[in-house]
């Protein structure tokens, strides 16, 4: 009996080590997709309502090209010939913002050399180099202003003295007024960085000293029940 | 009146049928094209011509603000410039390097004169536009275009 059990045993392991061969076999001759094909269809049946952000609006498509940016007219022939802005950006550091391309480091890393004077490739331009401190009343981080970066691509009368009164104190500043397009806003939020909660402390960049206050405003300083 | 216009479109229009459905639900349209394009449409429509766009990222590749803000005289405003194609080939505003020796020249006409026509005049992607005047295209600009 014992041997008659031994032997049957021996013969299922012979079937399923057959049985075996042939799959492997199957496998090696490139048939094997189908063992691996029901584990890609269990994962593809699993409800992709389990996704993280499921009710958020889609990631937006960043610099389309023209035929399909929505400002250009796709039954104009000449719209598929314009340069997609991805093919130029191509090896240039990168933002989160804008053209999502740092600007300024491009130029200083010397990646982009655009001209400074019309025809001639070699003048340099006329930089300065002068920080300004704009001590700011609210708890945010005081503002910093880089002349470098700003004379590296523009001349001084773009700016002075029709946007910024070149005197101190004469400037009054406000992120209404920028965010509505004047003083910093003729650039900031058309062309250079916009004004996004991600690049407020590209200019609110210096930080209030340790033992700063808010100021009290005057009602509360002419307050008689204080 | 949403969904009897989009049935009408058909397929192939659809993407401008999910544009009119954003537009009558008040949802201000995605600012698709590239950060700072500008779209000029002080003459052209009346004259029968795409709008021009002028895409500055092309440009600030190749020049510094100061070149066309400084030297050639273009404010910083959006179809503030009053631009013509008579100035242009006299050599003023684009017409200083678009003319064959910097740059092409104007016989390139679809080159800037590309908009979907009826666009006004704007700044594409800017802080003011997302803010305050969110709907610049009016919603049958397709459809002109079409025609």
């Amino acid at each position: 009996m014992n041997y008659k059990n031994k032997m049957i045993s021996v013969l299922y392991a012979v079937v399923i080590a057959v049985c075996g061969l042939g799959i492997a076999g199957q496998a090696a001759a490139g048939s094997g997709v189908s063992e691996v094909r029901p584990l890609l269809l269990a994962a593809a049946d699993v409800s992709s309502a389990n996704i993280f952000n499921r009710n958020l609006k889609k990631p937006k498509k960043h610099n389309p090209p023209p035929p399909e940016d929505g400002i250009h007219d796709t039954s104009n022939e000449a719209t598929f010939s314009l340069q997609a802005p991805l093919e130029a950006y191509k090896g240039l550091p990168k933002t989160t913002f804008g053209n999502r391309v740092d600007w300024v480091k491009a130029i200083d890393q010397g990646l982009i050399k655009p001209r400074w004077d019309r025809l001639d490739s070699n003048e340099e331009p006329f930089v300065m180099d002068l920080d300004i401190v704009r001590p700011v009343k609210a708890s945010v981080p005081d503002v910093v202003f880089p002349h470098r970066q700003h004379t590296e691509w523009l001349f001084c009368s773009n700016c002075h003295p029709a946007i910024f009164i070149p005197q101190k104190g004469a400037n009054q500043i406000n992120m209404s007024a920028i965010l509505l397009g004047k003083k910093c806003g003729v650039c900031h939020g058309k062309v250079s960085f916009p004004i996004e909660t991600k690049t407020c402390k590209k200019c609110h960049s210096k930080p209030k000293p340790k033992d700063w206050k808010p100021p009290l405003s005057e009602a509360t300083l002419k307050n008689p029940w204080k | 009146m949403a969904l009897k216009n989009e049935r009408d479109l058909g397929f192939k229009s659809l993407l401008l049928g999910v544009l009119l459905t954003l537009g009558l639900f008040g949802v201000s349209q995605p600012a698709k094209a590239e950060y700072a394009d500008v779209v000029i449409n002080n003459y052209a429509d009346a004259a029968g011509m795409r709008p021009a766009v002028f895409p500055h990222w092309f440009h600030r590749i190749r020049f510094r603000c100061k070149v066309c803000h400084a030297d050639l005289g273009f404010k910083f405003k959006a179809g503030g410039n009053k631009i013509t194609m008579a100035k242009i080939i006299d050599g003023q505003f684009c017409g200083a390097c678009h003319n064959g020796e910097v740059a092409w020249s104007v016989e390139n006409c679809a080159m800037c004169h590309s908009g979907i026509p009826g666009t006004p005049t704007h700044f594409h992607g800017s802080t003011l536009q997302r803010l305050v005047a969110p709907a610049y295209r009016p919603l049958d600009a397709k459809k002109a275009s079409k025609k």
